[in-house]
């Protein structure tokens, strides 16, 4: 039964039985060995990330029912994340918004606009910006970036001060919440910037001719084929950027100069921290409630990153039937 | 509407490589003119240099004329753009935007070089497009739906319909029925029997027998070798090429004595 099916003739066997050569066994070595393999990759994706769920919620849930006065900071466990969380949000979204179009414009000129040998050089170079560690970005961050936006965030709170972001009183050292939201853009930059690359050159020839045999300029071409095409592409790279944003801890926590608010105020010394940063700069000075307050801000992070991840999702099935699949 | 194209010395490259060496060629308005030959004679590539489809390719140039209404389409001042607007293209697979529905697959080419419209001029483009292309009938109650849920002949036409809804004055076909079966061709067959008396029509096609049901006119492209560039062998009246060509050559091919 488990003999390959190649190994069977079509001469009659010493049973005496003639063996047809359209019968044999369905289950062939090759495909068994790869399904199985296939399967087991993915239970065991399954299998970690229940493990480390279980874990968060094992270790979290002392302080989750924990009374208020036993936690740090002598304050519910919400109130304890709410600032943490708001700041994770933030200084993503910061990232986010610099790095989703950049990240578009430079795969695009990487893709359909530079002569061949500067696109390759190109797309080397945003490599090699993946491959940085992020505690370089973040003395980076600290000691180049920082320092050389104060003058920028003078200017942002004098002539757009009446904007609640750009209130001030500006930061004298740049550690603000903006110059981690930049960081961290940059260092999301790669992976989005490399996703879109890859989506952008699968766009079929045949689609951009039809395009471009409209009438359609490059510009024009590649928005009516290259980008809806690629729109699922998009999504992904941007949430894996995203979810590098929200979980990101180093570069932020050498970078942000933190405080117990919740503000809209990006250029001023006070800022919100994020629940990654927090939990590597408390993590070596709590003990008891105090880890169980940390791991359960952890929960907190993880949950998140699964509801961006879910909504994305869904953003793209709805329209499904519109894929660039199908062409 | 529909317009003449005088083709003079034309010459066209891949980079260095010579595909296809001095055309003269006149192609006659309201009528479909066949392009037939072997494969790799460079008769698609020539297809292209007629709307500056060709250079898209890197490294591709050609050099000669291809006037048409008085006006040299490689003219240094002519914008490959505009001619395209005015030379339309069905090509050899139906290629639908797979991300917009049948309404807006038929619209694309408008929105692009008139801007904002009226909904309802562009409601009476769309079905005069798709009537035109002999699709409205099919496709007139899931106009919302996705352009790839057509069958591969509906979908043909639908690109026809995109293309013909630009209203250009000429519209090259490069093997259009080459990815559909026999009922579906017949559709194209027939619908290119009425273009022609809106459009100038050249088609490109591997089938002779199409070749001789839909054009007026027919060109033979041969080539003498590979590595050596595709010339025009003989053109004349379509009835003319497939009972008594000029050029034997011609006769071989016709009567599938080679390619």
């Amino acid at each position: 039964m488990t003999t390959p099916a190649t190994a069977r003739s079509g001469a009659p066997l010493p049973g005496g039985q003639p063996a047809s050569a359209w019968t044999g066994s369905r289950r062939r070595t090759g495909d068994r060995i790869f399904s199985g393999t296939a399967t087991a990759s993915g239970v065991l994706i399954l299998v970690t990330l229940a493990a480390v769920a279980a874990f968060l919620l094992y270790e979290g849930y002392p302080a989750l029912i924990a009374d208020a006065e036993d936690l740090p900071g002598d304050k519910s466990f919400f109130a304890y994340v709410a600032p943490l969380l708001y700041g994770t949000v933030l200084a993503a979204v910061i990232a986010l918004l610099v790095a989703f179009p950049l990240s578009i414009g430079i795969a695009l000129f990487i893709s359909h606009f530079a002569p061949r040998k500067i696109a390759a050089f190109f797309g080397y170079l945003v490599d090699l910006l993946a491959a940085v560690p992020s505690v370089v970005y973040g003395l980076w961050g600290i000691f180049f970036l920082a320092p050389n936006l104060v003058p920028v965030y003078q200017w942002l709170e004098d002539v757009l001060g009446f904007i609640p972001f750009f209130a001030g009183p500006t930061s004298a050292t740049g550690r603000t919440m903006l110059t981690a939201g930049l960081v961290l853009a940059v260092m999301i930059l790669p992976i989005m910037t490399a996703v879109n690359r890859e989506v952008f050159l699968q766009t079929p020839r045949l689609l951009e001719e039809a395009s471009l045999a409209l009438g359609a300029t490059r510009w024009e071409m590649i928005r009516q084929t290259v980008l809806p095409f690629g729109k699922s592409g998009i999504v992904s790279g941007g949430m894996l950027g995203l979810g590098r944003a929200l979980g990101e801890t180093l570069a932020v926590a050498l970078v942000l100069s933190p405080a117990d608010v919740i503000t809209g105020n990006l250029i001023s010394s006070v800022n919100s921290n994020t629940i990654a940063a927090n939990i590597a700069l408390d993590f070596p000075e709590s003990s008891g409630l105090a880890v169980n307050a940390l791991i359960a801000s952890g929960l907190v992070l993880f949950a998140l990153t699964f509801l961006v991840n879910y909504v994305a999702r869904a953003v793209i099935a709805r329209r499904r039937e519109f894929s660039g699949a199908n062409a | 509407m529909a317009k003449r194209i005088d083709v003079s010395d034309l010459d066209i490259f891949y980079g260095s490589f010579k595909a296809v060496e001095s055309v003269n060629m006149s192609i006659e308005p309201q009528s479909v003119t066949a392009l037939i030959g072997p494969s790799g004679c460079g008769k698609s590539t020539f297809l292209r240099s007629l709307n500056r489809m060709h250079e898209v390719i890197p490294g591709a140039s050609v050099a000669g004329k291809v006037v048409m209404d008085g006006q040299d389409l490689y003219g240094s001042d002519v914008d490959p753009v505009a001619v395209r607007r005015h030379v339309g293209m069905v090509f050899q697979r139906p290629n639908p935007f797979p991300t917009m529905s049948i309404y807006d697959n038929v619209a694309a080419g408008v929105r692009l070089n008139s801007g904002r419209m009226r909904k309802a001029t562009l409601d009476e483009l769309v079905e005069s497009s798709l009537r035109g292309a002999n699709l409205w009938e099919e496709v007139k109650d899931r106009l919302g739906r996705p352009g790839s849920s057509l069958s591969g002949g509906q979908q043909q036409r639908l690109c026809i319909a995109r293309a013909i809804a630009i209203k250009p004055e000429v519209l090259l076909m490069d093997e259009p029925c080459s990815a559909l079966d026999p009922i579906s061709t017949l559709a194209i067959e027939d619908l290119i029997y009425q273009l022609k008396s809106d459009f100038t029509i050249v088609i490109v096609t591997h089938n002779m027998q199409q070749a001789a049901r839909v054009s007026d006119r027919t060109g033979f492209f041969n080539i003498e070798g590979t590595g050596k560039p595709g010339r025009l062998i003989e053109m004349d009246a379509t009835q003319r090429i497939f009972s008594n060509p000029s050029v034997k050559a011609t006769e071989d091919y016709i009567t599938g004595r080679f390619g």
